[in-house]
């Protein structure tokens, strides 16, 4: 409920928000040109992208086509050249409050402790304490980090660190999670572990997700949508339904035909329009 | 978190049982180094300092007026105390005016200039200037403008603390993780409180560096000035002891000014200590 009062600025057709089920985030005919020097770089072009309330969407595609940049958009970090991004409803104009955002980097406060550093999103908002403490715990908990309270971030494996900068971009309850490559700096079996968990807490909370990765099986797994993006310019190339039960067991899943089919059409994709990075 | 074996079938802990192997325990904030021990090696090289300077003097190496003996000095402290400790409070007085002038006008200034690139444009050639101007040539000016009192003293001390506090300030507050900055700006926060809940802690190393560099500036500063005309300050009495080729006394007053730069430096030492105990500069230190 807190969460609901924190709008961006200039955003104000509430209704939305009431029409259960209705499209979250909408993404019309945008475009992004960026200018360096007397060079410009078209880094997306005519992107027409809709992701429904409670749908984890996954972006895949090589470095450079343009991913952060339209995550950004969403958020309202860069303005389209072009074009419109809603959120619930209400236009983007400006740096949204009803998102979540996770980077790659855990992006942490050095001086303070992990629970400090989520609770860091509360302050800042001016959030009731008592209500973000007792939500903080029970997203650490949520996240396996109960126990971790104390740490400092320095104390903190790669992967907890970035469980804290989960927590961190829950604890407002945003409307929409976006979250940028966040498990391309960790090991190859703490992404995994990363990933079932990702998928547990979707399953269990049915919160709004747009994930970027590198990884095609990440991107498959998770998603209840996959996108795939070229570069040069920045476009959607492809989507793809992923159709895996609801509840995806993870071995079971990588085996699961449906799953094999779905990853070799989009590292194909992948492969045709940019070298492998 | 039990310890539990990996079952995938099992989401709730699956996955955080094998990450933890990977995970540093939650260790207590490791202590500072203990002065005790910290201290064992300047100590020891002091004291082995102060026997070869006895060596020295005792076997007439060199003469007496060139290096007094251990002897002579520590006569002239216990002779000449309260005289040493007059002109001591002076330079003192002047170097930490000095020093805490440069602190808030530096870290003001370092501000302004991260916050608007037209304040940067306008200020960088001034501080330059400032810096590479030579402070003992600018000193007497300070005297023509000043008088002979303690403000052109503190003004140099300022002049030669300041520029090490800017620069640090400004890298400072530029080592700000950009997307440290692009997520507050998601949170609707105001730019005051992004400043002193982001910009300002992550500041503190390298700004507590530079105040280090400070610090030993300032009293040279202030020693400078009271060259150029003073009747007070130790620079003061190192002209007098100077002028009366009395070499114990030149080194007594030596011997302050360096025990006032070391103790300003040991004193943002401890502030490093108890404001930012998560630094890596710290940690690490054994
Ligand atoms: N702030 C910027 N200024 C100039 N060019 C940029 C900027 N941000 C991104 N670009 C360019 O836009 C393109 C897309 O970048 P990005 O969205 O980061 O791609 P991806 O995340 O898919 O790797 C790249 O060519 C990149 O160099
Ligand atoms: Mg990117």
């Amino acid at each position: 409920m807190f969460a609901k009062t924190g709008e961006g600025a200039g955003s104000g057709a509430e209704p939305a928000a009431h029409r259960p089920g209705g499209p979250m985030v909408e993404i019309r005919g945008v475009d992004v040109a960026f200018r360096t020097g007397d060079r410009t770089v078209q880094a997306l072009s005519s992107i027409e992208l809709t992701v429904e309330r409670g749908e984890f969407l996954s972006i895949a595609g090589p470095s450079g086509c343009g991913k952060s940049t339209l995550l950004r958009v969403v958020a309202g970090l860069t303005s389209p050249t072009a074009g419109e991004v809603a959120l619930r409803g209400s236009p983007v104009l400006g740096p949204r409050r009803d998102v979540g955002f996770v980077f790659q980097r855990a992006a942490l406060l050095d001086w303070r402790t992990a629970r400090g550093n989520i609770l860091f999103q509360a302050e800042m908002r001016g959030l009731p304490k008592a209500w973000a403490r007792k939500r903080a715990d029970e997203l650490m908990e949520l996240t396996g980090l109960t126990g971790f309270e104390k740490a400092m971030p320095f104390e903190l494996s790669g992967g907890m660190q970035q469980r804290v900068s989960l927590c961190r971009a829950l604890l407002h309850e945003p409307d929409v999670l976006l979250m940028d490559e966040p498990f391309g700096a960790l090991d190859a079996l703490t992404r995994e572990n990363m990933n079932i968990e990702l998928r547990r807490i979707w399953e269990r909370t049915g919160m709004t997700v747009v994930l970027v990765t590198h990884s095609v099986a990440e991107a498959v797994y998770l998603a209840s949508r996959t996108v795939v993006m070229g570069p040069r310019p920045g476009r959607v190339i492809e989507e793809f339904p992923v159709e895996l039960p609801g509840h995806r067991d993870y071995e079971r899943t990588l085996k699961n035909a449906e799953f094999q089919r779905i990853t070799s059409r989009v590292r194909e994709l992948l492969g045709s329009t940019a070298p492998a990075d | 978190m039990a310890p539990q074996a990996q079952h995938v079938s099992d989401p709730p802990s699956a996955a955080v049982a094998d990450d933890d192997r990977t995970a540093t325990k939650p260790v207590r904030r490791r202590r500072p180094p203990s002065a005790v021990t910290g201290a064992v090696y300047p100590v020891t090289f002091l004291a082995l300092l102060t026997v070869a300077w006895f060596v020295v003097t005792a076997t007439e190496l060199v003469q007496p007026y060139i290096i007094p003996s251990p002897g002579d000095t520590w006569s002239t402290f216990t002779d000449h105390g309260a005289y040493l400790w007059e002109h001591t409070l002076v330079t003192t007085g002047e170097t930490v005016a000095g020093f805490v002038i440069a602190a808030v006008v530096g870290i003001l200034v370092a501000v302004l200039m991260v916050y608007s690139p037209a304040l940067e444009k306008t200020f960088y050639p001034l501080i330059l200037f400032a810096q590479v101007v030579p402070k003992i040539a600018i000193a007497p000016l300070f005297v023509v403008w000043l008088g002979f009192g303690t403000s052109p003293k503190i003004l140099v001390a300022v002049l030669m603390a300041f520029f090490p506090v800017v620069i640090s300030g400004i890298s400072g507050l530029r080592s700000v993780d950009p997307e440290l900055l692009e997520l507050t700006s998601t949170m609707g926060a105001s730019r005051l409180k992004t400043f002193w809940k982001v910009r300002f802690p992550a500041a503190l190393p390298e700004l507590l560096s530079g105040l280090k560099v400070a610090a030993t500036l300032a009293v040279t500063g202030a020693v400078v000035g009271e060259f150029v005309g003073a009747n007070s300050g130790l620079g003061y009495v190192i002209l007098q002891a100077n002028g009366n080729i009395d070499t114990p006394m030149l080194f007594a007053a030596l011997i302050i000014m360096s025990a006032l730069g070391v103790l300003l430096f040991a004193l943002i030492q401890l502030a490093e200590m108890l404001l930012i105990p998560w630094h890596a500069s710290r940690r690490n230190r054994v």
